[in-house]
């Protein structure tokens, strides 16, 4: 299977870090916590009922991969949710998607184009 | 695009499933993606784009080699792999690594058709090799259904706009 997507090795990276990012529950449901206003370390806690240097691991990954950014101006330094890393993830798939509809159309009227010479093979044999 | 039921999600930390269904026994559907004369009718990518090399050895450790060329231009892309497993008509298993690669390590391959009666459930799993995804298997049971579907990520993009809005 092939992808022929043109894709810079810095952007893969990112994208790389955002699915990574992406894959555990945990840090999805913190992204969602996220995407409803900003919240710090202690905020999580309580209602994840996970340990703070477990909330602090999963932070780090969601910053690493570009999904949330700390307001280090502000006291207990508050993280918020970005938009671009998610969209650029969302775009990705949807090209790939594409890009292999216009693939399966192709085979789609090669495999009917077999399907006929088959009933034709067929008959001639009769 | 109409009545296909085409799927692509990303599941675990770096596995790509790609799904649908065609309207043809999974022989042919294998054949189809197997056979060079067969493949280069179909697997071009965009239009504009030919397949000048499709070479392909059907057997365990026998190798393929698949290069592309966009004639307006010239560019050629090119990449091969190696066949692990080959189970006629219902699945088989390759490495894929392309020649300038733009992400590390190669990939494993397992394409599966699933007769259906006349009609085959197709399904493509690349498995993608890097520490991201070595880490993945260590640490967390893929039967949890670690999926980031494409609709989850949607409902994310959809709750992070309300956010940014209110």
């Amino acid at each position: 299977m092939v992808i022929l997507a043109v894709a810079t090795p810095a952007h893969s990276k990112r994208l790389d870090a955002t699915f990574a990012a992406l894959a555990d529950p945990t840090r999805r449901a913190i992204l969602a916590r996220l995407a409803k206003g900003e919240a710090t370390v202690n905020d999580l806690v309580k209602p994840f009922n996970i340990s703070q240097p477990a909330i602090s691991k999963h932070l780090k990954v969601l910053e690493r991969a570009g999904l949330i950014t700390k307001d280090i101006d502000k006291q207990r330094r508050p993280r918020r949710i970005e938009a671009a890393p998610m969209a650029e993830a969302n775009a990705w798939l949807e090209k790939y998607r594409e890009f292999w509809e216009v693939n399966y159309k192709r085979l789609d009227d090669l495999l009917s184009a077999m399907k006929t010479e088959d009933t034709i093979g067929r008959k001639k044999n009769e | 695009m109409s009545n296909s039921d085409l799927k692509v999600e990303a599941r675990g930390e770096s596995e790509l499933v790609i799904s649908r269904t065609f309207n043809a026994p999974s022989e042919m559907m294998f054949d189809a993606h197997t056979k060079p004369e067969l493949v280069r009718q179909w697997l071009l990518g965009p239009d504009g784009w030919t397949m000048p090399v499709c070479e392909i050895d059907l057997r365990v450790g026998g190798k393929y080699r698949y290069v592309w060329k966009k004639d307006k231009t010239g560019d050629e892309m090119g990449m091969g792999g190696e066949f692990r497993e080959v189970a006629r008509p219902e699945k088989y298993v390759a490495t894929e690594k392309f020649d300038q690669s733009w992400y590390p390590g190669g990939a494993l391959s397992t394409t599966t058709f699933e007769d259906r009666g006349g009609t085959t459930y197709f399904q493509n799993v690349m498995q993608y090799e890097s520490r991201a995804a070595r880490e993945a298997v260590l640490a967390s049971p893929m039967e949890e259904g670690l999926v980031v579907g494409y609709d989850r990520l949607e409902e994310l993009l959809i709750a992070n706009a309300q956010a940014a809005g209110e």
